[in-house]
């Protein structure tokens, strides 16, 4: 009978945390980038945080006449406007910043649909006043920080404070370096972006528990290993169900990405990033972390000075 | 771990059986839908703005307006209560930034008992569940007789509540006059508004529906006064107020501030035409008082002009020619067609009690939802099959275990959203679409353990036993996290990240049961039947 193809071998050997000295330096690199990018590049915030409004149209014709439109809606003095082709060569994106007043900000549209006439299709409107958009960059802001406080309590409560330390630190990693993909590529950061760093964060810490999980069940079992090599035969021992894992999640998110639309292309673009360096961060940052953090266990083998804790005395139940 | 108690076969065929009958509905166009027997499920899940296109609408209500609005009531029943009890008093003014209103008291005699009338103002605040002990005012002395009305956050709360109330049964008459279907109108909030619209595609008349205030006022034109001189110099007479024309250019009227008859006293309004001009029009009809006080008010002002003002503008401002005694009428304007039958439903459906604000708009043409529904459901279905192809060529035999319970699963989500009148987004698709990705990450765990303990010697059933015991606590804790971060999704989420909370925690949690029971169920039949002497992993 078809057995299934054994992708990834039993009996892996990879020194994942034995490399550590260059992960460390890959890591660390891969969180300050996307810090620096941010400070210096910007991220492009969608109307839900900066206010504004937000016109999708399509024109009657096969291309649409970016410069004839570009003139007419300059000429209605908004301020910063931004027209773009959207998906298909008659698809257009006006975008116009925030106006002062709530009252100007509905009267842009109105004044939009005037110069365009009726010969478009108005796919999508959307306008965001400023009293809303700064209270969705507080929602926001709240609910990833929320989120994170959450999962560290978990985690702590099923695990240890080292194993919930080595998680938000990994999750920190994980969500600067989405937020750099935003600044890098551009995309559109707004609502459905914080829902993508929400899932990344719940998705990726999915990824962590399972390693967690082994390293916890290797340390009653192997009582006298080192550290360093009994951190990579748990990383190794996992890495199949890692791969496999991360593979089907990417194909299954990644036609989104392909043929999902515009509407959703940030956030499935974001989500299959976010499920690639989750996967790294579990090994490379998650893992080695317990190293620094000097995970404790009986017998005083840990690197920390031995003493008992609550994993020791759960261990010896 | 072969044996399956029969209670624990009857439940898990029972929520099976139900996924499948209840997310059936969604397969069938609806025409097929209704010609299907009654006692099948008929509920399909409702899909949203998003994807089926319309408006969302959120409305903010203008709290100072309503706050002046209630001061001004406030100062009216302060002088009536004084000129009750023949009290003299100066200094009558009301405060917006304090919420206050504040009088003085002239004579030191008259102070107490004033003071105690001022008072009686303040009534006991009550919510759905009786008495709350507060009030509605704060009634306290202040310097030399003087007594200062203050409004309470209670008494606040209290006007903002019914504010709302009324502006929601407001908007929904207005909304109803559009014939769509199952628009939603809730509160959000403090004193804010959502509204949702299915299927619209004038959005902008359904705003200027909406945003007119609908205050409408019978005044007379001071005919005394001298429109070029009030606009040139910009002095008023005391009892009048200059007000301007919706016309383009506006044109200025003066007008006396005593209202004659106002809307609250109007029972019907209808688009009409007029019978000579055969221009529309808007008949209306006042109710007992308003017909008696409007026909004393034409008898007594024949041949000279008066003004029908609809929120501050000025609409048309005919000439009395005869008593008007019938207490019904007509407004004339220079409407179109759609304006007149527009001001007939602002008319009938009363005024809202302040000014609605748009402060988020996010409208969604029907072909864009339309494109969006058929890119959602190509990308599901590839994603579906890709995941599908890769389990069967990763674990053969327990992959198709797992693709069977994957079905299941999206059955089992369609069926409750169908079920609990869930609205599906385009996130909530991709929502679905990441369950597929946890809802198989159980199932490699297991596999994954299965194959380590049959690698360390395990005979196929003792194998497959600590494959699933072991993976459970793992899967538990790894699907833990996910779901809180998704909580805090629903909690935060508006619209369609809602969507995607709600599919992926509906996911996530089928997910725990067809990945694990079910495919546990269909590998324990397997083995008791088949017998293997190995395990083909």
């Amino acid at each position: 009978m078809f057995t299934g193809i054994h992708f990834i071998p039993q009996d892996t050997k990879i020194g994942f945390v034995r490399l550590r000295t260059i992960t460390w330096i890959i890591s660390a690199l891969l969180t300050v980038v996307p810090l620096l990018l941010v400070w210096k590049v910007g991220l492009n915030f969608g109307i839900d945080f900066q206010g504004g409004t937000l016109i999708e149209i399509q024109t009657k014709e096969s291309v649409a006449d970016l410069g004839d439109i570009r003139a007419k809606v300059h000429g209605l003095n908004f301020g910063e406007v931004q027209i773009q082709e959207f998906g298909a060569p008659n698809a257009v994106l006006i975008r116009i910043a925030a106006q002062p007043t709530e009252k100007e900000q509905q009267e842009s549209i109105a004044k939009v649909k005037q110069v365009l006439g009726d010969q478009v299709d108005y796919r999508r409107i959307e306008v965001v006043g400023p009293t809303i958009s700064s209270e969705l960059i507080a929602g926001g802001t709240v609910a990833v920080v929320v989120a994170m406080i959450g999962i560290l309590i978990y985690i702590w409560f099923r695990f240890e404070w080292q194993f919930a330390v080595a998680a938000i630190a990994s999750l920190v990693h994980d969500v600067t370096g989405t937020i750099g993909l935003y600044s890098l590529l551009q995309l559109e950061f707004n609502l459905s972006s914080i829902a993508a760093i929400l899932t990344i964060i719940g998705y990726s810490l999915n990824d962590k528990v399972v390693i967690f999980d082994r390293i916890r069940e290797n340390l009653r079992k192997y009582r006298k290993m080192p550290l360093t090599e009994l951190l990579d035969l748990s990383v190794n021992e996992t890495l199949s169900r890692t791969v496999l894992t991360h593979v089907t999640t990417f194909l299954a998110m990644m036609p989104f990405v392909l043929v999902g639309g515009e509407a959703i292309f940030g956030f499935a673009l974001a989500m299959c990033f976010g499920i690639v360096i989750g996967a790294y961060s579990s090994i490379y940052v998650a893992a080695p972390l317990q190293l620094i953090l000097g995970v404790k266990r009986d017998g005083g083998m840990a690197a920390a000075p031995a003493k008992t804790t609550k994993a020791g005395a759960r261990a010896r139940a | 771990m072969l044996h399956f108690p029969q209670w624990k076969l009857i439940l898990v065929f029972g929520v099976v059986l139900a996924g499948l009958i209840f997310s059936l509905p969604n397969v069938f166009p609806r025409a097929t839908m209704e010609s299907m027997p009654g006692w099948l499920p008929h509920k399909q899940v409702n899909l949203g703005l998003d994807l089926q296109g319309g408006a969302h609408l959120l409305y903010q209500l203008d709290e100072d307006e309503m706050i002046e609005d209630w001061l001004g009531k406030l100062r009216d029943d302060v002088r009536e209560t004084l000129r009750k009890d023949r009290t003299p008093y100066t200094d009558l003014t009301q405060n917006l930034a304090g919420r206050s209103v504040s009088v003085k008291i002239r004579e030191a005699a008259d102070f107490e008992k004033a003071y105690e009338d001022l008072r009686k103002l303040s009534v006991p605040v009550s919510n759905t569940f009786g008495l709350t002990g507060a009030q509605t005012l704060e009634v306290s002395r202040s310097g030399d007789n003087g007594v200062t009305l203050k409004a309470t956050d209670a008494g606040l709360t209290q006007r903002m509540d019914s504010a709302i109330q009324a502006s929601i049964e407001t908007i929904r008459r207005r909304v109803d006059a559009f014939g769509t279907t199952e628009p939603s109108i809730q509160r959000q909030g403090r004193n804010r508004v959502l509204v949702q619209v299915p299927g619209i595609s004038d959005v902008e008349r359904l705003k200027r529906l909406i945003g007119e205030t609908g205050k409408l006022e019978f005044r007379m034109v001071d005919a005394g006064a001298n429109v070029q001189q009030v606009v040139e110099s910009k002095q008023v007479p005391v009892d009048d107020e200059l007000l301007y024309s919706k016309d383009d250019p506006p044109q200025p009227y003066v007008i006396k501030k005593q209202v004659l008859v106002s809307g609250e006293n109007l029972v019907d309004a209808q688009p009409g035409f007029d019978q000579r001009t055969n221009e529309p029009i808007v008949t209306f009809r006042f109710d007992a008082t308003g017909a008696k006080r409007f026909a004393r008010a034409t008898q007594e002002n024949v041949g000279l002009p008066f003004a029908i003002i609809l929120d501050g503008k000025v609409v048309s401002a005919p000439v009395i020619r005869e008593p008007i005694l019938g207490g019904s009428g007509q407004i004339s304007g220079n409407f179109t067609v759609t304006e007149a039958s527009d001001l007939a439903v602002t008319l009938r459906s009363g005024a809202l009690p302040a000014k609605l604000t748009v402060i988020e708009e996010r409208t969604v043409g029907a072909s864009l939802g339309a494109d969006s529904i058929a890119s959602g459901k190509q990308a599901t279905l590839l994603g579906m099959l890709l995941v599908v192809i890769f389990m069967f060529v990763a674990y053969g035999l327990f992959g198709l275990f797992a693709n069977i319970a994957l079905l299941i699963n999206i059955a089992i989500i369609f069926g409750v959203l169908s079920l609990i009148g869930s609205t599906l987004t385009l996130p909530g698709i991709a929502g679905i679409v990441l369950t597929i990705g946890i809802a198989v990450d159980a199932n490699v765990l297991i596999n994954e353990r299965i194959r380590e303990e049959i690698h360390s010697g395990k005979s196929p059933v003792a194998a497959v036993e600590a494959g699933y015991s072991r993976a459970l606590t793992t899967i538990v804790d790894s699907n833990m996290t996910t779901l809180i971060s998704t909580l805090v999704l629903f909690w935060l989420g508006s619209g369609a990240v809602r969507g995607f909370a709600v599919t992926l925690t509906i996911g996530i949690l089928a997910s725990m049961f067809t990945a694990v029971t079910v495919t546990r169920l269909m590998v324990s039949t397997w083995l008791r039947w088949a017998r293997p002497a190995t395990i083909p992993i």
